[in-house]
């Protein structure tokens, strides 16, 4: 497998680390914010454990560690592990954390 | 035809012509009382035991490919119950007791072979680690054996001994460990499956559930619908895809990992042996070749086949443990798609959905459990509650907090 680095180019696998399913969304929390327990429960649970598992294409994370150290977000088809995009994943993280049942 | 000297000696005289099939080819019935999808080595176990123990014979096991086409065809064939944490330690015992007697149960050679298993130590850390969980494995009934570096020397002579970063300083042996032919555990299961009556039906790929008020009440397969009272699925990396076709999202991964097997040579590694600093385990094949593997690739895939930088990692750590490996040549290497679980711990378990049961989770330890895994999903699927020695291998327990963390990675299926 070869990633197509946005910012470095086509690079060996060998280079990235892979975080995985980049679909599961952090339930977004603040002390107190009046939010239902049982429903924040359940979407941390969700959030934390269950996974699609894609047979398909599937987003995910890499991580760049051996080159520009950018978070990048790929399209890969797990079942052949062809790329289809490989993007800068700046702003993916806890700033689009979801509301629960979002 | 049961198998012995006299059967073996009978056939010889006759140039070995008088061999019958070990299993019948039968076309799908309309209807079974229990229905398992996966003929791999867990999926016939659990028919096997369906049959033996519970007297459930109107079995279907259904496989898409051939039966051991999977992961059963595709381990490394260690088996050993040197587990530490409750909720593994009885039942991978039960295991491996169930692969003392298997070749009796089943009248079939599976090559079991108690050769040992030795995991090296390499620091004072790790030694105190692995005398923890020979401990824990002695209390339960364990055989367990911490060796310090010179018996080790006198063991495996041929290890590495001066690598100054990571000296081999012992080992936590098993010495009931050893190894199986993972393709013979496929088919003795299956001809003993077949003789209490169990139809074993391959190219017969499962394409969705039919549901009667939320139960399942049979399949649809590319060999037409077929009925069932129960439906057990056994199909480890495509856990997921099965799953998601009763409407369930499962607390898994698929992930590959490599293994790999170099020419036959003549006797030299008289078990398995670990190395502790780097993740390579290596045993030998009766047939000479020598079988080793590592890490997972790291990454989602149901594709059957890794990349270079793990091979090359792989490769690394046997060279660091035991150089003399560079002298051989490698012959195959391959892949197989692991059901990592999100604690590295099966789960065998009813499902949310009534007449769905789910044996996955299996990491990459699968094939050590596959007569315990057999016997405890027959268990679950015929008296609807957990085998004793399976109890904690509950779907919920991630809910729960209740899991069962042998390596203490969290919820990160790839590091399990």
């Amino acid at each position: 497998m070869r990633i197509a680095c946005p910012f470095c180019g086509e690079r060996e696998v060998g280079e990235f680390s892979y975080l995985g399913d980049a679909s599961p969304k952090r339930p977004r929390y603040t002390v107190d914010d009046g939010s239902d327990p049982a429903a924040l429960e359940e979407a941390f649970y969700d959030y934390v454990y269950l996974r699609d598992n894609v047979a398909g294409t599937m987003r995910e994370y890499w991580y760049h560690g051996g080159g520009c150290r950018s978070w990048l977000i790929a399209e890969r088809d797990t079942r052949t592990h062809e790329f289809k995009s490989v993007q800068a994943a700046s702003g993916a993280g806890a700033s689009r954390a979801a509301l629960p049942g979002e | 035809m049961k198998y012995s000297i006299f059967s073996l000696a009978r056939a010889a005289m006759t140039g070995h012509r008088g061999w019958t099939r070990a299993w019948r080819d039968p076309a799908p019935k309309s209807r079974y009382d229990v229905i398992i999808i996966g003929g791999g080595g867990h999926g016939l176990a659990t028919a096997y035991f369906l049959a033996r123990e519970y007297g459930i014979r109107n079995v279907a096991v259904l496989e898409k490919g051939w039966i051991g086409s999977g992961n059963a065809g595709r381990n490394t064939t260690i088996i050993r119950s040197n587990y530490m944490l409750p909720g593994n330690v009885g039942f991978y015992e039960l295991s491996m007791k169930l692969w003392e007697r298997m070749e009796q149960d089943l009248n079939y050679n599976t090559m079991v072979s108690q050769r040992g298993i030795i995991n090296l130590y390499h620091s004072d850390a790790q030694r105190d680690a692995f005398a923890r969980r020979g401990n824990s494995m002695r209390i339960n009934g364990i055989d367990a054996e911490l060796l310090d570096a010179e018996q080790i020397r006198k063991e495996l002579p041929f290890l590495n001994y001066s690598n100054p970063r990571f000296p081999i300083m012992g080992g936590l042996a098993q010495r009931r460990g050893g190894t199986a032919r993972h393709d013979a555990v496929v088919w003795g299961y299956a001809r003993a499956a077949n003789d209490f009556g169990v139809d074993i039906i391959q190219n017969c790929e499962v394409t969705g559930f039919q549901r009667t008020n939320g139960r399942i009440t049979g399949v649809e397969t590319t060999r037409g619908p077929i009925a069932a009272g129960k439906v057990g699925m056994a199909v480890a990396g495509n856990t997921s895809r099965v799953a998601s076709m009763a409407g369930l999202k499962l607390p898994i991964e698929s992930h590959v990992l490599q293994a790999f097997v170099t020419e036959a040579i003549k006797p030299l590694i008289p078990g398995v042996v670990t190395f502790g600093a780097g993740h390579f385990y290596i045993s030998q094949s009766d047939k000479g070749g020598l079988v080793f593997g590592g890490d997972l690739d790291g990454y989602n895939s149901y594709a059957q086949r890794g990349n270079m930088p793990v091979m090359e990692d792989v490769c690394e750590g046997g060279m660091a443990v035991m150089p003399m490996i560079g002298r051989v040549r490698m012959l195959r290497q391959w892949g197989g798609i692991m059901d990592m679980s999100m604690d590295g711990t099966p789960i065998i378990d009813r499902t949310p959905v009534d007449g769905l049961y789910l044996n996955a989770g299996w990491c990459y330890g699968g094939f050590k459990a596959t007569p315990a895994s057999g016997l405890v999903f027959a268990h679950l699927i015929a008296r609807d509650e957990p085998h004793r020695e399976a109890a904690r291998f509950r779907l919920d327990r991630f809910r729960r907090g209740a899991m069962i963390d042998e390596k203490g990675q969290g919820a990160q299926p790839n590091l399990h």
